[in-house]
């Protein structure tokens, strides 16, 4: 499954970095703590989260993660949209609730390291 | 110039997690026993008993700093510094309006107000352990503005804090200096985040409980126990200077 697939099921808006959609997707990763996600995330993954800050797309680039995508409709800051353009890296906007995003992946067959 | 011994980040008993026993003269007490010549009460996102430590300080010779330790949107710390009571009152008042719902004691503890002879005034109502709907820019640039020094409360944990928080520190984020908590040296955290050298270190207690105030502390050479001299002394300006 790359980006564009998850896109189209789970209903995700994309709201900059379309030139990475074709990325492929190894899983997911869900935390508010950047730390954390640099620390536990894995190359690939897309990353459920609900920070708008700049500092999400140095993660997902340093992290090499496939896509960022921000929960309860929240939109990115002006900075890291442009900045997730100009890296290629897709932001994507959920209208759900982190937890209920989260399953709805899950169930299409996005799982997290266990 | 002389040198100060500061703990630059204290809490009272406003603050929900601060120890009922955390009242302006048992604080000044012991911060003077412990040999400091000045303290920065920061409660969470509220100054209501700086006045009053501030008083109960005048009588025994303690300098003390308004403050705030101010919850951005993305639940990073950040201590607002204060010498003038005006620029801590706007800073308040931008809190007061984006900061939302009530506190319940029973899970998050009690807000005491206080007077400069401890005794209890009042309570404060609002969800002080709470975060604001501020982002962190607007926080560090809103202190600026009204005059304060903007300090990143406890780099070195792993919550609440920039790095926790925002993985590093944003590059356009401006910070006066960063604070490191009594578990780590100012050397360790260096060693262990080299681009955190960008930024001069303080060393504060983040006393919840009156056992923790001055547990370490940050010495400074200046003309004077205040803010505006601290941060010259951040800058090494005209050979001020800031000890660890």
């Amino acid at each position: 499954m790359n980006v564009s697939d998850l896109v189209q099921r789970a209903e995700l808006a994309v709201k900059a970095g379309a030139g990475g959609l074709d990325a492929e997707v190894t899983g997911g990763y869900a935390s508010d703590l950047l730390s954390a996600v640099m620390a536990n995330a894995v190359e690939g993954n897309v990353w459920v989260t609900w920070h708008a800050h700049p500092n999400i797309v140095a993660v997902a680039l340093l992290v090499k993660l496939s896509a960022i995508i921000l929960v309860a409709g929240r939109q990115p800051e002006d900075e890291t949209a442009e900045k997730a353009e100009q890296e290629g890296v897709p932001i994507l906007v959920s209208s759900l609730p982190a937890f209920e995003l989260v399953g709805r992946l899950h169930a299409m067959g996005v799982a997290g390291a266990t | 110039m002389k040198t100060f011994w500061a703990d630059l980040h204290v809490h009272t008993c406003l603050s929900p997690c601060g120890d009922d026993r955390m009242r302006p003269r048992a604080m000044v007490q012991q911060a003077k026993q412990k040999g400091l010549d000045l303290i920065a009460v920061c409660d969470h996102n509220a100054s209501g008993n700086v006045e009053a430590v501030r008083q109960a300080g005048r009588g025994e010779g303690l300098a003390v700093i308004g403050g705030i330790e101010v919850t951005s949107e993305e639940e990073v710390h950040v201590l607002a510094l204060f010498d003038e009571q005006q620029g801590l009152r706007d800073m308040q008042r931008l809190i007061d309006e984006s900061l939302s719902g009530e506190n319940n004691p029973d899970l998050f503890g009690e807000q005491l107000l206080c007077d400069e002879r401890d005794a209890i005034v009042g309570q404060d109502t609002r969800l002080l352990i709470g975060a604001t709907a501020l982002r962190v820019e607007i926080v560090v640039d809103s202190i600026h503005h009204l005059g304060g020094l903007a300090i990143a409360s406890h780099v070195d944990r792993e919550s609440f804090s920039i790095l926790s928080q925002l993985g590093f520190v944003p590059e356009n984020l401006a910070i006066d200096a960063v604070e490191v908590s009594p578990r780590r040296s100012v050397a360790q955290v260096y060693a262990q985040r080299p681009e955190l050298k960008a930024y001069p270190a303080v060393r504060s207690s983040d006393a919840h409980t009156l056992e923790q105030i001055g547990a370490v502390r940050t010495g400074f050479t200046a003309a004077a126990p205040s803010v505006r001299e601290l941060h010259r002394a951040l800058l090494g300006e005209g050979g001020r200077a800031v000890m660890n």
